[in-house]
């Protein structure tokens, strides 16, 4: 096999994301949790990136890296240092935590082991941003307009709600 | 002149020396030591810039004594920064104490890399360029936050949490800015948009909407970039440095670069999105002229007109006194942001019903 350099950068975000999501579950202090958490996301996009999406992967930059994690950061920021305690939790917890990470994973081996990975439907270049603008904006069948104002209407709703509730009596 | 015959070049020469892959690997570590060399020195210039330019303001010389009109001062305090010893704080996350930086000048440098210099000249050209410019400059805030809590004290805690909120705001107005630009180049990738204003820039081509986003820009460039009348994530009368204030050595070296260098980020996508990045100014029906000025490189251009929005910023930062957090949260969500979006409204009738040039 010929040394490529797209399998050594895959091993080498693989190998990056796989250490950061192990010491993120098993870190017992939340913001460095977190910030291992921003690292596997960074992670993500590099892998867009490396399959040339790069729509998708900016997007998982600036809605997970510069969106979420800092919401994350800002909760953990507000409620204090004292009034989280993850150092000790009940055994039904670590049952259920067990149990869903054993389903996620057998999920994750099923669909693995049942999609076939077809080599050739690999575009191996960026998807042009004009066909993505009007595959979301387009009413024609396999276009997303419907999801696309559901999520606006969704937004819209939680935007007024925040208002609700953060503005004065 | 086109910068992509010489990288060409380098291209063909190591292909012919080395294999194909391994070639792309040497290609991708050059660029990245040209970009982070481009990075440093642009900093020590523009450190070197602020100073005098503070000075012209208040009447004053600025440095002088090292070096010839004061040259070698900037390269003094960068080497007094380097031996000095890097603290580590008590009771505090040493980790993110020192992770805090490096994600700052990560973004910076992502950032940066997206800017064209010349034809050719550009590390990043993505078809979503300015989508990913709006990307990895959010996520620079992270190490404002992580830092300001890693330092385990209070000061260094509210600047954080001023400065997050505070760039988390006007992140939306730069960002509506550069959508009422897209809508006028009907494209993304940085390249293009540069090459549709080669006839006109996008600031005389959209008229009043482009005129409205790049003040509207402009201002939330600066309090992008924390600086004042935006600067009270480190009012150093109330909060001593802000967010940094626990930092010393290379690793307060750092955010300091970082922020000069966001300045100079905020002000190459403000040319290269209003003021045609490295076209040259071209006036139609006057031949001669235009010919004159194509003879005047790319590079030149580019560096021209950022630098020019920099003096701008800095004299708007040397003029006008800092605003009270109210008062930023206020301009921002109650004037900017309803403002910039009708603007992009107008900028998208205009181009629907063709009243650009």
């Amino acid at each position: 096999m010929e040394f490529h350099n797209n399998l050594f950068i895959f091993s080498g975000l693989a190998l990056f994301m796989i250490l950061a999501a192990m010491f993120a579950v098993t870190s017992s202090r939340i913001m460095r949790a977190a910030t291992l958490l921003l690292f596997v996301l960074f992670g993500t996009a590099g892998l867009y990136f490396m399959l040339h999406y790069t729509f998708l992967g900016a997007v998982q930059i600036t809605v997970y890296a510069g969106g979420i994690v800092v919401l994350f950061i800002f909760a953990i920021l507000l409620i204090g240092k004292g009034s989280i305690d993850i150092t000790h939790t009940s055994k039904l917890r670590y049952l259920a935590g067990l149990l869903s990470a054993l389903s996620g994973a057998v999920i994750t081996i099923y669909l693995i082991d049942s999609t076939a990975f077809d080599a050739t439907h690999f575009m191996g270049k960026d998807v042009p941003m004009k066909s993505l603008g009007l595959a979301i904006m387009g009413t024609d069948r396999y276009n997303y307009i419907l999801p696309f104002e559901v999520l606006s209407i969704l937004l819209l709703a939680c935007t007024v709600g925040a208002i609700l509730i953060a503005r004065k009596k | 002149m086109d910068f992509s015959i010489i990288t060409t070049a380098i291209d063909n020469l190591l292909r012919s020396h080395l294999p194909e892959q391994a070639a792309i690997l040497t290609e991708c570590v050059l660029v990245a030591l040209c970009l982070v060399l481009a990075y440093v020195v642009l900093a020590i210039v523009m450190i070197f810039m602020e100073r005098k330019v503070c000075a012209a303001f208040q009447c004053r010389l600025g440095p002088m004594r090292v070096g010839y009109w004061g040259l070698l001062q900037v390269f003094a305090d960068v080497f007094k920064m380097l031996i000095k010893e890097i603290i580590s704080i008590k009771r505090s996350d040493r980790i993110l104490y020192a992770l805090a930086p490096y994600i700052v000048v990560m973004s910076s440098v992502l950032t940066f890399s997206c800017l064209p210099f010349a034809r050719g000249l550009q590390a990043l050209d993505f078809n979503i360029g300015v989508f990913f410019i709006m990307a990895t400059s959010s996520f620079g805030v992270l190490g404002i936050l992580l830092a300001g809590w890693s330092s385990n004290n209070k000061f260094s805690m509210i600047g954080a949490m001023r400065s997050g909120g505070q760039m988390i705001s006007y992140e939306l107005s730069v960002g509506l800015c550069m959508l009422t630009m897209v809508v006028l180049g009907g494209t993304m990738q940085i390249s293009e948009i540069v090459e549709q204003q080669l006839d006109g820039w996008f600031i005389f081509k959209g008229h009043i909407p482009a005129c409205i986003a790049f003040f509207i820009y402009l201002i939330a460039g600066n309090a992008e970039t924390n600086r004042a009348p935006f600067d009270l994530p480190e009012a150093e009368s109330e909060l001593t440095a802000g967010f940094h204030t626990e930092y010393s050595g290379m690793h307060f070296g750092f955010f300091y670069v970082a922020e000069f260098m966001n300045l100079f980020i905020v002000a190459g996508i403000a040319s290269t999105l209003f003021l045609g990045g490295w076209a040259p100014l071209h006036i139609p029906r006057l031949e001669g002229f235009n010919t004159v000025m194509d003879y005047i490189p790319g590079i030149v251009w580019m560096l021209g007109k950022t630098f020019f929005v920099i003096w701008l910023l800095m004299w708007i930062r040397w003029t006008f006194p800092r605003l009270r957090i109210d008062q930023v949260l206020v301009l921002e969500w109650k004037y900017l942001v309803p403002i910039g979006l009708v603007n992009l409204l107008i900028m998208t009738i205009c181009v629907v019903a063709e009243w650009t040039f």
